[in-house]
């Protein structure tokens, strides 16, 4: 028996259910395959309904699930076995050499600086690039550097006619002397009582909707790329403008809805948060430049929430949003890179075209594509979707006992649903471990 | 209580035609947004479904004879409605309950099918003549290809070459083949999607019957329509033979070596796709690849093409019905393929040639453009 609990997944809802979990008295591991915690979350300018800053409200949050006694925190690591029951679980997990030992580094960031090679940055959807030394973002936690080895010059060029590496800039510069080449991959063997599922979702990538020209037009991104477009710590530093040459700030914006979502040829449910992230999007361009105006194009406003309604009230009333009751048949391109909108205005029976500095295309939310893979290695069920399977009198409890599931991984929800569902995970886990 | 409409039988039929996914459209727009017809005026394919829905349909109303069945609208129908369905029978309650007027050239048209088995009303007898010329022999018993050559170029003089055509490239490659001629009727496609489904029943039940007895079971269309209800409306009334079109079989005798193209077409071509050969059946690229084997010729792409390709107007029936100067979707489609410097205009349905040479003609683009069946780009390069 463990007293112990495996949290796969740090995001919003794997960092709440570690927080209560420690708070508790429990022994907690946290499984993050990605650099560091702070997940999707951590990729959001503001969020609704509130405009709070994301990053600003999730930092105190990643803080205090790394620092607290009671959690251990694996990052850049993967599940890869699990054998067991509940109340006792052996778990195998790879933690990938990062290539920087992070006891010594301090994320002075000085080998990220004078690295001269350089990959697209995933941060921030691909927009702009990274160095292949660098630190996940900006208030990544753990605080620590990692070398892409994809991108690494040293360990993608070979050596030297004469024997010696191409490069080691990183390590020259590196005052604490954290680089390590050396570095291997590394399997750590956790014994625990109960796991929490927070693997989260993807964006659901909308390249085969050719009628949207997502990729052929420059003008036209995804909503998750908009946030980072907008966010001042994203790639153009919070100045919104065009992904044209011409560089110019937008001031028409048209956001569209259930793209990929809620259509029997992509995904079939609703991806239930991007009618208020549009919206909040709007807000925030307006805010941005109070020229802006934006356009919503929605087959019907979901906003049954806290506060949402009202929001959605205020958007119209105060920041120049008009909404557009239709589903946007195509996109074209004029002769200026500007996105030109066909759709159908169901209130006045008219097809009409519409031309706009930006498009803003709201994709539905999918699971991860390793979904299947962690079902496989935990023998939980999926539903149709891919989303962990629960019940509705047990929303946190996936098909094996001990095994549990919260935030989106379950199914679409938002921020303060995830925050909920993963307290509701803790205690479910807590019960076993106790 | 008193019925909202004097045809309650009539909506129920459409109904029917709707399935459960008519129940399930959420009137989003993207069909109307999405239809072709709004290029040129205005067509709201949602108010249609809409009123269908409601049980509120006004048979009356001339929208109802617009959709050309292209396809584009139910490919990207986020609910899966079936909507050539359901304008199929909204058509059907006009044509055979007597909802409503049919229009007069398809009422003479329908006629025409069902006393001559062909829409041009011409003599059965004559069906074949076309084939005189090419030297084509009639299908018999272990005979092993059947080349139904559609009504229109087996009696149109101006598309007859899209047979003649098929016909010299299939002797020259030694193909074993025949045609039924006077047996043939109408493959009934287009008439059904107008509404009118006893006719169909009844072209297809006579066709069958022709194929079956004299042992056909591979056939050989030009036209996708043909191709169209012969593979996927036929086997559901019991004939079940084995179809190509010609835009298939045509690359598989290259691929086989029984062609060599070996004369040079030193032009810019443009490919239209038709709707019932891309949209409906999924076959874009052997077109493609077969003008690509043709010697010197250059193949360019139009701005919509395959999936999203722009229909010449010709399907659902509106082939025989009048479209009003200006609303001609073939007029913006060579405007199209002028503009992206095609000199041939390459087409692989004779609904789609009849169109576009009446563009070319009323256009008066002939010096600068002409429209050419793929086939007999093939037979020219031979
Ligand atoms: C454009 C956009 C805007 C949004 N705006 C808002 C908003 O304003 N307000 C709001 O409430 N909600 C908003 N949301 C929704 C919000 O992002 C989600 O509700 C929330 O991020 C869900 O948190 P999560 O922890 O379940 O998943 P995630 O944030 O996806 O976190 C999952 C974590 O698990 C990790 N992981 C994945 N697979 C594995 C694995 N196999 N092993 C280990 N770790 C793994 C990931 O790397 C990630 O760190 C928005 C969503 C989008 C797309």
């Amino acid at each position: 028996m463990s007293d112990a609990v495996l949290v796969i997944g740090g995001g919003i809802a794997g960092i709440q259910a570690s927080l209560d979990l420690a708070d508790m008295g429990k022994h907690v591991y946290l499984v993050e395959k990605s650099p560091s915690i702070g997940g999707r979350m951590a990729q959001l300018d503001k969020t609704f309904p509130t405009n709070d800053c994301s990053i600003c409200i999730l930092a105190p949050k990643m803080a205090d699930c790394y620092d607290h006694s009671n959690t251990t925190i694996l990052t850049y690591s993967e599940v890869k076995e699990i054998t067991g029951s509940a109340g006792d679980f052996t778990v195998t997990v790879l933690k990938k050499a990062r290539y920087v030992d992070a006891k010594k580094c301090t994320g002075c960031g000085e080998c990220t600086e004078k690295c001269p090679a350089k990959a697209p940055d995933l941060f921030n959807m691909g927009l702009g690039t990274r160095k292949a030394a660098y630190l996940y973002f900006l208030q990544a936690v753990p605080r620590v550097a990692l070398i892409d080895q994809e991108y690494c010059i040293r360990m993608t060029k070979g050596l030297t006619k004469d024997g010696k590496p191409r490069c080691g800039v990183c390590k020259d510069v590196c005052q604490a002397g954290a680089i390590d080449f050396d570095q291997q991959d590394e399997e750590i063997t956790l014994n625990v009582g109960a796991i929490i599922i927070a693997t989260g979702f993807d964006p659901y990538d909308p390249t085969s909707l050719t009628e949207y020209g997502y990729r052929r037009y420059k003008n036209v991104v995804t909503a998750m790329e908009y946030e980072r477009l907008i966010c001042a710590s994203g790639p153009t530093g919070g100045h919104l403008k065009r992904l044209s040459a011409d560089d110019r700030d937008p001031k028409t914006i048209a956001f569209i809805q259930c793209v990929g979502s809620r259509d029997l040829h992509h995904n079939k449910y609703c991806a239930s948060v991007c009618c208020m992230h549009s919206t909040k999007e709007a807000i925030l361009a307006n805010e941005h430049d109070p020229e802006i105006h934006s356009y919503i194009f929605y087959i019907d406003i979901r906003a049954s929430g806290k506060g949402f309604q009202d929001y959605v009230a205020r958007a119209k009333k105060e920041y120049n949003v008009t909404y557009i009751r239709s589903r946007v048949a195509e996109i074209a391109q004029d002769a200026g890179e500007n996105p030109v909108i066909w759709y159908e205005d169901t209130n006045s029976r008219q097809v009409k075209s519409m031309t706009v500095d930006l498009v803003v295309l709201a994709t539905c939310m999918v699971p991860r594509t390793d979904a299947v893979g962690l079902a496989a290695i935990t023998h939980t069920a999926l539903d149709e979707y891919k989303f962990f399977q629960t019940s509705p009198l047990a929303p946190v409890d996936t098909t094996i006992p001990g095994i549990f599931a919260c935030g989106y991984c379950q199914g679409p929800m938002d921020i303060p649903e995830s925050v909920a569902q993963a307290s509701a995970a803790a205690a479910r886990a807590a019960e076993i471990v106790s | 209580m008193q019925a909202l409409t004097p045809y309650k039988d009539a909506i129920d039929i459409v109904k029917e035609a709707g399935g459960e996914a008519f129940e399930q459209c959420y009137q989003c727009g993207l069909c109307s947004g999405t239809c072709p017809w709004n290029l040129v005026t205005s067509f709201i394919v949602r108010r249609l479904i809409h009123q269908a829905q409601l049980g509120l349909v006004d048979f009356e109303d001339d929208d109802l004879w617009l959709c050309a069945t292209c396809g584009a609208c139910v490919a990207r129908c986020p609910r899966g409605v079936e909507i050539i369905d359901i304008m199929r029978a909204m058509r059907n309650v006009v044509a055979e309950v007597g909802a409503a007027k049919v229009p007069d050239s398809l009422r003479i048209t329908a006629k025409n099918i069902a006393s001559a088995g062909n829409p041009q009303g011409e003599a059965r007898e004559i069906r074949g003549n076309w084939a005189e010329e090419s030297k084509v022999k009639t299908f018999t018993e272990g005979t092993e290809l059947l080349y139904f050559s559609c009504c229109v170029p087996a009696y149109d003089p101006k598309v007859r070459r899209i047979a003649q055509a098929t016909a010299g490239i299939l002797n020259k490659a030694g193909v074993d083949f025949g045609i039924l001629g006077a047996k043939e009727s109408c493959c009934g496609e287009s008439i059904r999607k107008a509404g009118n489904e006893s006719i169909f029943q009844s072209l297809a039940n006579s066709n069958i019957q022709a194929f079956t007895e004299s042992g056909v079971s591979k056939v050989l269309v030009s036209s996708p329509h043909c191709y169209h209800t012969f593979k996927n409306e036929y086997p559901a009334l019991g004939g079940n033979f084995e179809v190509v079109h010609t835009a298939q079989y045509l690359l598989e005798l290259i691929r086989d070596q029984k062609l060599k193209l070996t004369k040079e077409l030193n032009k810019k071509v443009a490919y239209q796709d038709p709707c019932y050969l891309g949209r409906h059946n999924g076959i874009y690229d052997e077109p493609r690849e077969v003008l690509r084997s043709i010697p010197g010729l250059e193949l360019i792409e139009l701005p919509d093409s395959r999936e999203e390709s722009i229909c010449c107007g010709g399907g659902g029936g509106r082939i025989w019905i009048e479209t009003k100067k200006g609303e001609r979707f073939s007029d913006l489609r060579l405007e199209q393929a002028i503009e992206a410097g095609a000199e041939i205009l390459a087409v692989a349905c004779p609904y789609c040639m009849l169109n576009f040479d009446d563009s070319v003609l009323t256009m008066d683009k002939g010096e600068i453009i002409e429209i050419r069946d793929i086939s007999e780009l093939v037979w020219g390069a031979i």
